[in-house]
């Protein structure tokens, strides 16, 4: 009842106009989620490249030292 | 000889956790946009509500989980239920992010304002989000890994009491001016309801699995920073580490209780 008097003073916005709202408000989340999961990706290939360097460096040191 | 610590393996169940998110995200949107109907007063504009309404729910009961980490950081001294609490908090601000901006939306097509300063509910959330603005400032401001683990833990507890605190104070004293629209799910209608439902529990997998990424990823990079620590011969002794609000899994080696009565 709270909800219908409250929002009772507020005319419905035609689909047009409300349209806009509604995708802004889900393209929000969506760029939300998707920033993060550029950074993770940012963030997998930092790693990536840190193991590479790692077993790079493991295999020099297992190569036998030249006579 | 030290015993090895107990292997945790963040990245378990994480493809699983991930598949079922994106099964309920998709489910969630199919019923917003094809199943829900639309509201009599506001129309189309109401489906922001199955966006809005969860998002805040899961940044508040986030911020209280974190302080409930805390306290486990704080009774176990384990860096790791300190790294969970951090990461429960980074995440629900993000989650805060998006209450933020999906309800300017709503308020600039419902009410034709992007803020209303007059609305305790907003300015409240406001003031919480703002409150844990400053937690990685905090943490970043403090250089010692154990002393800012601590502070950063009492920080969670104390913010973590405020946000239920907060939400039911301005729940009393404005019961007639905010709707109240999760107050009264019983007036919802049956698909309302249901795709409401459906939605929190999208997001809430959402949430899960982008605090279990972060776990995950946490975990990689300071299992890779042990194992460069001992390629390079350097496997006794604190790791040097450079200063960051992130927490470190490695400033203790063991959970052990607190020995003395300096909580702080």
């Amino acid at each position: 009842m709270i909800v219908a008097t409250v929002l009772g003073e507020v005319p419905a916005l035609p689909l047009h106009t409300a349209g806009k709202y509604v995708a802004g408000a889900y393209i929000v989340l969506f760029a939300l989620v998707l920033i993060y999961v550029a950074i993770m990706a940012i963030r997998l290939s930092r790693i990536e490249r840190d193991l590479g360097e790692l077993l790079s460096e493991l295999d020099q040191r297992q190569e036998p030292a030249p006579k | 000889m030290a015993t090895p610590a107990r292997p945790v393996a963040y990245g378990k169940g994480l493809r699983t956790l991930s598949i079922a998110t994106v099964v309920a995200m998709t489910t969630s949107l199919s019923l917003v946009f094809f199943y829900a109907p639309l509201e009599a007063e506001q129309g189309f504009l109401q489906k922001i509500f199955y966006v809005h309404v969860p998002l805040a729910i899961i940044a508040l009961c986030g911020f209280v989980l974190g302080g409930l980490l805390a306290i486990q950081h704080l009774r176990t001294r384990d860096p790791r239920w300190d790294m969970r609490s951090y990461v429960v908090i980074h995440m629900s601000l993000i989650f805060a992010v998006g209450t933020l901006i999906s309800g300017s939306i709503w308020a600039k097509g419902s009410w034709g304002h992007w803020w209303v300063w007059s609305e305790p509910t907003l300015v409240s959330f406001l003031i919480i989000f703002l409150l844990y603005a400053t937690y990685q400032p905090l943490r970043f401001a403090i250089e010692d890994p154990e002393r800012q683990s601590r502070y950063a833990s009492v920080f969670a507890i104390t913010a973590g009491a405020f946000v239920p605190l907060n939400f039911i104070a301005v729940r009393l004293s404005t019961a007639y001016l905010h709707p109240r629209v999760l107050g009264s799910t019983s007036n919802l209608p049956g698909p309302m309801a249901l795709t409401f439902l459906v939605s929190l529990l999208a997001l809430s997998l959402l949430f899960a699995t982008l605090c279990k990424y972060e776990l995950t990823a946490k975990h990689t990079r300071a299992q890779l920073r042990a194992l460069r620590r001992r390629l390079a011969g350097e496997s006794t002794g604190a790791p040097t580490r450079s200063r960051s609000a992130a927490p470190s899994l490695h400033h203790t080696t063991a959970p052990a209780r607190a020995t003395s009565g300096s909580a702080l």
